[in-house]
């Protein structure tokens, strides 16, 4: 069978353009027509929820406020997600630029970068890029300037009103939503956050046009991708690949030849059984992923992979809500019971019923994904868990 | 919120609400109630407790009603299948974490918690204890709060109380994750920070999680001491709380029948605090007059605006956070302990009765008052002045125990001495009483007539604005008052820390400029006290004032300096406002307390 797997090399491409130069170009375009043109890429955004990036800067547009912000969101804190690093450390100057050309099409003076905390030994290198490129815009007149925050070192700030809290200088729980961030963000502020990862494709579709964008990807994913790739594969590291493809074209390149699951989006995300390798997409269409590919082999104990993401959930959950912070503990404490006998196999059906209530009535992201892997696994790996 | 109506249905049933209605208030609207736990109409909406899920019909998400505004054509369910098994387990979650053992808690009976656990029918082992293998911590350190983390189901009301009505945040959220738990700084007691002992979080706790610290037993103990004299002085706010543990809706006036049940109880004198509040206001009033007498007349620097001392809660807050500001309070004692250091000093002498061997008891709205208590300032009798502080609620609890009727009793009167009061004394129980009572008397010391209001009603000082102000133009001055002539007496009123806040910060930047500020810790002042009946809101705050002013308007007697008992007690005992005897039993000093 052929391999549809396709790597792709616009994001890393250091040579191919020159970042300010593109923002030149965008200054001299109609925001409207900026926007439109990232509508029509199709981008969605590249940080896991994947919303359509177009559109919510549309929306931050229409917002009526003399202060707006643009932040970009480096947390980057997703387990087996490595991909944002290595864009800051190699082509930085485009994920500015692609903030830049926000700033421009909804008129904010202010953007933030909130960087990992575990990424501070970047810090000077990347505020010295920083710098300098604050002043080649104040060059070309564009009144905007980026700052870089350091994390807060918690999971759970890089949901994005954790992030504005902890920019604040509060505890980073994450907020009601509504209103959304485009309308009530950073400072009570219309703000637009976008991953890393997202800028540098706006810089992108802004140089090359979106046709190009275009011509990769599916109907509901569109473009390329950066990937994180590790675990029980020979070739760990980063690739850009094509979105659309299966995982069964995943694996035929990346697996060790023996891969039994592949957990698809990192911790919150969805663990893929062999069984479904061939008929699983990874993209919108089917399991979307924030770039983290892990791949497990048959010595691992999916038991084990399991209880691993429960307790980085319990420990990482920032404790406000009911259905995350004991919800969690609950799904921890549960395998464990089941595995130890202290309660029957069909206490795992009660726990699926806990998951799928954390699902609807947790408060963000975190709490609503458990119930990703959660039922994944157990449903896929039954035996694993109880025996 | 906004002119602009927007229509959605609710259960199938079609509603029209301002924009910016929740979800919740669209539903109460159709007489749905939705359950809530970290709701609270006093806060800010926080939307972590969750257990108010319900459907919007095509939305994947259940929305929490507390925070989600309603939006055109909306479809909610509030009882759908999703939404009860959603809510279930969330109870039960919340019940896997908690000490759950109802029996042995404090608040068995008045617990949202508990309530909603009956009301959803949940099977509290359906999850696995993640209590008992806990190493809770149950902080006992203050004599006023206990916290217990072990019932504590991290609503954060107690935060955003603290933070939003206070503006102390003694209490924070700390750590993450499991170990997520509401603490002080640096996890020190709560003896040992800022907090100010008002109990406002007490009163907002839906659990048995802050409770005050209860003298019940202390207090029957000494009831059933032969050799005890008890005494009880109660305050002017309990006689309009006290009804609402007890059966009474809000507001209702219970005075007669709460003196006749302390009888029952065997308290061996049933006693006023209002006449220690009267007495209050000849001290405090002659203290204020003083001081504009230095300023005005004899141009020595002296402490001005001067600020009301009877609120602990308040008094403790200047101590950690506005120590600059000490000066500025009067040195007055509050009424409690004006009564106390008394009972043990002008009543036993008058009755004959050895000190040692009277225990006195006060029931107060209040929990800062038990702190108070125990300051090491409050023994001018050379015994602790007030043995025991029980809240309204510690004395609902009791009449409870005693198996008395509460609804049938008669009225009594209170006993003498010192049971004498005046409608001013009983205003003290609402924010501006004190201002109001306190201008009765001085402008009519000052210039022998009655304040210009009608009815002696001073409106401008009522009312729940958190911060007031109002002048008094003084006109007409007794000749040996005539520097306060023309004066315009300009006054300010501030109820809850939060307001009291700002208003000292434009009082220490120099940005205001009074002469008398009156500041009651709790909002509504005392009848909104954090030992008064839970659950407290604005509207039960605004019933429990007009019971306060209906009570005033009662009384045969509404100006201080017009209690009998208060002149006696000058004639025998004091001599005059601050004669040496008045300051060494009457007055007190303050100290700066950490920031923190
Ligand atoms: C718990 C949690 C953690 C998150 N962490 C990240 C992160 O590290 N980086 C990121 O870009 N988005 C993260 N997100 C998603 C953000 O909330 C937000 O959707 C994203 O930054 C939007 O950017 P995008 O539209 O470009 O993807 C997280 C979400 C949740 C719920
Ligand atoms: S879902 Fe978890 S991380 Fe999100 S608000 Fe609730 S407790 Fe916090
Ligand atoms: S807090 Fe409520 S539920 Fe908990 S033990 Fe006390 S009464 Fe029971
Ligand atoms: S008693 Fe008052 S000051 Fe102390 S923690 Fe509670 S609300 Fe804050
Ligand atoms: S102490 Fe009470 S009010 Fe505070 S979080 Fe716990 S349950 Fe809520
Ligand atoms: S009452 Fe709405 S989330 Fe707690």
């Amino acid at each position: 069978m052929e391999n549809k797997l396709k790597k792709v090399d616009l994001i890393f491409c250091k040579t191919c353009q020159d970042d300010i130069e593109v923002v030149r170009k965008a200054l001299q375009r109609n925001p409207d027509e900026i926007i439109n043109e990232i509508i029509d890429s199709g981008l969605k955004g590249r940080g896991g929820a994947g919303f359509p990036t177009g559109l919510k800067w549309k929306f931050a547009r229409a917002q009526q406020s003399d202060i707006k912000y643009v932040v970009c969101n480096a947390d980057e804190g997703e387990p087996g997600t490595f991909k944002d690093r290595e864009i800051l450390d190699v082509v930085l100057t485009t994920v500015l630029a692609g903030m830049a050309i926000f700033a421009y099409c909804i008129g904010a003076k202010e953007g933030y970068i909130y960087l990992r905390a575990e990424y501070n030994f970047m810090l000077n290198k990347l505020n010295a890029t920083v710098e300098e490129f604050n002043k080649k815009l104040k060059d070309l007149g564009l009144s905007f300037e980026i700052q870089i925050r350091s994390g807060a070192g918690a999971y759970v700030c890089g949901e994005e009103s954790a992030l504005f809290e902890s920019i604040e200088g509060k505890r980073g729980e994450p907020r009601n939503k509504p209103p959304f961030p485009t309308v009530v963000g950073l400072f009570g502020k219309p703000t637009v956050i976008n991953n890393v990862e997202t800028f540098v494709y706006t810089a992108m579709i802004n140089h090359l046009g979106a046709a190009r964008f275009k011509e990769l990807g599916t109907q509901d994913s569109r473009g390329s991708k950066v990937f994180s790739i590790s675990g029980d594969t020979p070739k760990a590291g980063i690739y850009e690949l094509e979105l659309g493809m299966t995982v069964e074209d995943f694996v035929k390149e990346f697996g060790d030849g023996d891969t039994k699951a592949v957990q698809v989006g990192g911790a919150s995300g969805h663990c893929v059984p062999r069984k479904k390798f061939e008929n699983t997409i990874i993209g919108f269409e089917g399991i979307p992923t924030g770039g983290s590919m892990m791949l497990f082999n048959s010595s691992r104990s999916m038991y084990n992979v399991l209880k691993d993401y429960l307790e980085f959930f319990t420990e990482e959950s920032c404790g406000q809500c009911t259905p995350c912070r004991v919800g969690c503990q609950q799904l921890l404490k549960g395998i464990e019971a089941v595995k130890r006998g202290e309660r029957p196999a069909s206490y795992l059906e009660e726990l699926k019923k806990l998951a799928q209530s954390m699902r609807i009535a947790a408060k963000c992201g975190l709490g609503q994904s458990v119930a990703n892997p959660f039922i994944s696994i157990v449903d896929n790996f039954k035996e694993e868990i109880i025996y | 919120m906004s002119n602009y109506m927007v229509n959605l249905k609710i259960n199938n049933i079609p509603v029209s609400v301002p924009e910016g209605t929740t979800i919740l208030d669209a539903a109460k609207k159709l007489n749905f109630r939705i359950p809530t736990l970290c709701y609270h109409e006093d806060l800010s909406v926080a939307g972590n407790c969750r257990v108010c899920v319900v459907e919007q019909v095509g939305a994947r998400l259940l929305q929490a009603a507390c925070a989600v505004p309603v939006s055109e054509g909306m479809e909610i369910l509030t009882n759908s299948t999703k939404v009860r098994q959603a809510r279930k387990h969330i109870i039960e979650l919340l019940l896997s974490e908690h000490r759950a053992d109802c029996t042995e808690c404090y608040k068995n009976g008045n617990c949202e918690l508990q309530d909603l656990a009956h009301e959803y029918g949940v099977n509290q082992h359906l999850f696995i204890d993640l209590a008992r293998k806990r190493n809770y911590t149950i902080d006992r350190s203050s004599p006023s709060i206990i916290k217990d983390d072990s019932r504590c189901i991290r609503c954060q009301r107690c935060v955003r109380t603290c933070d939003e009505l206070q503006g102390v945040s003694a209490l924070a959220v700390a750590y993450k994750g499991d170990h997520q738990k509401i603490s002080t700084f640096f996890e020190h007691p709560m003896f040992e920070v800022v907090c100010t002992n008002c109990g406002q979080c007490i009163n907002r706790c839906p659990t048995g999680a802050l409770i005050e610290k209860t003298y019940i037993e202390e207090v029957w103990d000494a009831l059933n001491d032969p050799n005890k004299h008890v005494v009880v002085q109660t305050a002017p706010a309990v006689r309009i709380g006290l009804g609402e543990v007890l059966g009474y809706d809000p507001g209702e006036r219970v005075t007669g029948k709460m003196v006749t049940a302390l009888k029952l109880l065997g308290f061996d004198s049933v006693l006023d605090t209002d006449f220690t509040a009267d007495l209050t206001i000849m001290e405090e009033g002659t203290e204020l007059l003083t001081r504009l007498k230095k300023a005005l007349v004899d141009k020595e620097p002296v402490a001005l605006p001067m600020m009301t001392s009877c609120s602990p809660g308040w008094i403790k807050f200047q101590e950690h956070l506005f120590p600059n500001l000490l000066d500025n309070l009067s040195t007055c004692k509050s009424p409690q302990q004006m009564f106390g250091a008394l009972a043990k000093t002008y009543y036993a002498q008058k009755r004959g009765i050895d000190p040692k061997n009277i225990v006195s008891v006060s029931i107060m709205p209040c929990t800062a008052k038990k702190f108070e208590a125990n300051r090491p300032e409050m023994r001018a009798s050379g015994y602790q002045d007030v043995d025991y502080v029980l809240t309204t609620r510690e004395l609902g609890l009791m009449i409870k125990q005693a198996g008395i009727d509460f609804m049938k009793l008669p009225d009594s009167p209170y006993d003498s001495i010192m049971g004498e009061s005046t409608g001013a004394g009983v205003i003290f129980g609402a924010t501006g009483g004190v201002m109001e009572a306190a201008l009765r008397t001085a402008y009519e010391i000052v210039t022998g007539r009655e304040v210009p209001f009608r009815n002696l009603n001073i409106t401008p000082v009522r009312g729940f604005e958190g911060i007031r102000e109002a002048t008094v133009k003084i006109e007409g001055c007794l000749p040996e008052w005539s520097f306060l002539e023309g004066v315009e007496l300009k006054v300010a009123v501030a109820h809850g820390l939060a307001n009291a806040k700002k208003l000292m910060q434009a009082v220490s930047d120099g940005t205001v400029s009074y002469h008398f500020i009156e500041v009651m810790a709790c909002p509504g002042g005392c009848l909104g006290g954090g030992g008064q009946p839970i659950p407290t809101n604005l509207e039960i705050r605004s019933k429990r004032a007009e019971a306060i002013y209906a009570e005033d308007e009662s009384m045969p007697l509404r100006k201080s300096h017009e209690n009998p008992e208060v002149h006696m007690i000058y004639q025998e005992f004091l001599g005059k406002p601050l004669s040496h005897k008045s300051h060494d039993l009457l007055h007190t000093h303050y100290k700066a307390r950490k920031r923190y």
